[in-house]
């Protein structure tokens, strides 16, 4: 049940996008066709799950054991920046058709400021304060870091979808371009409000 | 000057002098830094204690005690006992939020503080005063006790208003003071014994 | 000279971070609830901005290419925890209200974004004035979306009471509230540029 609780939280009520505001650089920038977008979502999806594992264990077993807190900042971004390396290393060997399908997203993924968001929050356990009876715990936390790629995912194809029929549409000149886009953002924002308060 | 050439040597060195030297300046302000990072929490938690309890001159607050996955802070002049505050976390709206409350000898709720809280701003998150207001008695909870006075949203058949437009946030605060309650009924009163830390 | 004073002004008007350069939108949008929040996160960037660009610049010529991407981002992130640090230690209810987006500098596009540009080919005078002036540039765009969103949502600008809160437009103190307050905001600065 809270893993299910978990999950809604992530991907409806609290949106990375629409309500923590992270992802908002590849959310504007690669949303204007929907096949990218989800190519984006995807490569997110992947490089999120495993970063957040990567980085919990290495604060529960390595900072916090010997109480050099301080440099999380510094080691994750790191930690963030080889792991992106080593999957695209990795996927060109093992898995060409993927590497085709993610590779190019790949090297934009490392400043997405979702990956270390998301990473911090589950290092330091603040995620859990969102979902009733939900523990800080590796497992939990996991969860919790794939739910919220899927809602960048969902975020990202539902506004690339919207931007494909803007891009067709008449605009006042100075409302051309990003105005626009935040424009339809802030109602797409109001939109997921509606699902406060069901977790 | 040209440019280092990146062979392996150069790039190795280059790199290894810039996080030991990153790493040397971090730990030395990290140091630095440790005792006042220390002495603004515990001011915070301490200054959130005194401001929930009453003034009394002369009180001790003991050590913290836990009962019920709470944090009890009991105030004691003289060796009795006079007041006790309660740390407490409840699920609102956005999610958990915390809360200190004080509460003197009878029970009644001497005053308040939200430590911590993830309710929607502008609504829920007026909670951090909505409860304390002197000029609205129907919504103040301050010197009474959920002993006389059912702290209940009003919408539920309760005695205390509720904030405009966030009731689930109400119910969750109420619920939280009504635990917080029904710990110092249940806990005997004892004398003062582990008193150490002096007030004032 | 005039080079010094273009270097600075171009942060602040034509490639302003925020309406020219649209860049580091997540603490944009995330930390401008009041104006003295989105102050302080701009100030908080601005500081890791200059000291950043000042070190690279310095050690332009002492790192190799192939892994300057690496080097930036310690000299970076470093900085960023100083600011932590120091924030935690000297201003913690500041510290506490920005959160998460205080650690996030290190990824905010516009640092490593300047180090790349700017500070890798410039001396160290030009890319201090570069920082100061793209920082400068972000800061105010910060706190003019802070006090718009600021007095629309909650009827105070700075703190203090403009007309009381029961008339404010809760709106945009909300999520939704900051896309749309930036998108016209946005095109207002567009219209004026032409």
């Amino acid at each position: 049940m809270v893993y299910f609780l978990i999950i809604i939280s992530a991907i409806f009520v609290n949106n990375i996008v629409f309500s923590q505001f992270l992802g908002i650089c590849p959310f504007l920038g690669v949303s204007k066709r929907i096949n990218t977008a989800v190519g984006m979502g995807a490569a997110v999806t992947f490089v999120l799950t495993l970063a957040t594992i990567v980085t919990y264990l290495l604060q529960r077993y390595v900072l916090a054991a010997f109480g050099l807190e301080f440099l999380q900042t510094i080691l994750f971004i790191l930690v963030i920046a080889a792991l992106v390396q080593m999957i695209e290393i990795v996927l060109k060997k093992m898995s060409p058709s993927l590497y085709q399908a993610l590779g190019v997203f790949l090297p934009l993924i490392t400043t997405n400021c979702c990956i270390l968001g998301v990473a911090i929050l589950v290092a330091d356990g603040t995620w859990a304060a969102k979902v009733p009876g939900a523990e800080a715990n590796l497992l939990q936390g996991t969860v919790y870091a794939f739910a919220t790629a899927v809602g960048f995912a969902l975020a990202l194809v539902l506004f690339a979808g919207i931007r494909e029929q803007l891009a067709m549409n008449k605009v006042p000149k100075a409302m051309e371009g990003t105005p626009i886009a935040l424009l339809t953002a802030g109602l797409l924002a109001m939109a997921f409000m509606g699902f406060s308060g069901v977790v | 000057m040209k440019r280092l050439e990146s062979n392996l040597t150069n790039m190795v060195l280059s790199l290894t002098l810039v996080a030991l030297v990153a790493a040397a300046l971090l730990g030395g302000l990290y140091v630095l830094t440790k005792a006042p990072i220390e002495l603004q929490k515990q001011q915070k938690q301490q200054a959130a204690i005194t401001s929930v309890l009453p003034q009394i001159e002369g009180m001790t607050i003991a050590e913290p005690e836990k009962a019920d996955g709470m944090t009890l802070y009991k105030a004691y002049k003289d060796g009795e006992w006079v007041a006790t505050a309660v740390e407490t976390t409840e699920n609102g709206f956005g999610g958990k939020f915390k809360v200190m409350i004080g509460f003197d000898q009878k029970g009644n709720v001497v005053n308040y503080e939200v430590l911590e809280h993830q309710e929607t701003p502008g609504l829920g998150d007026k909670m951090t005063f909505w409860f304390k207001n002197a000029d609205k008695q129907g919504q103040n909870i301050l010197g009474s006790n959920p002993a006389d006075r059912q702290f209940v949203v009003s919408k539920d058949g309760g005695e205390v208003d509720a904030i405009t437009a966030a009731t689930i946030s109400s119910r969750a605060f109420l619920k939280a003071v009504n635990n917080a309650y029904a710990v110092i009924a249940a806990s005997p009163v004892e004398a003062a014994t582990g008193a150490s830390q002096q007030v004032n | 000279m005039s080079k010094a004073l273009n270097t600075f002004t171009n942060g602040l008007v034509r490639e302003n971070p925020t309406f020219g350069l649209v860049l580091g939108m997540c603490p944009t949008l995330a930390t401008t609830t009041s104006a003295v929040n989105g102050m302080s996160m701009g100030l908080a960037t601005m500081f890791v901005l200059v000291c950043s660009n000042v070190v690279i610049s310095l050690l332009r010529n002492l790192i190799p290419d192939k892994v300057h991407i690496p080097a930036y981002i310690v000299v970076i992130a470093s900085f960023v925890t100083m600011v932590q640090l120091l924030m935690q230690a000297y201003v913690p209810a500041i510290y506490e209200t920005l959160g998460l987006f205080i650690p996030l500098i290190v990824v905010n596009c516009i640092v490593l974004g300047r180090a790349e540009a700017f500070a890798a080919k410039n001396n160290v005078g030009l890319s201090l004035l570069d920082g100061l002036g793209m920082g400068l540039g972000f800061t105010i765009s910060l706190t003019v979306l802070g006090a718009v969103r600021e007095l629309l949502g909650t009827g105070s600008f700075f703190g203090m009471t403009v007309y009381p809160d029961n008339y404010g437009m809760l709106i945009f103190v909300l999520a939704p509230g900051a896309f749309i307050a930036l998108a016209f905001l946005m095109a207002a600065v567009n219209k004026l540029r032409k």
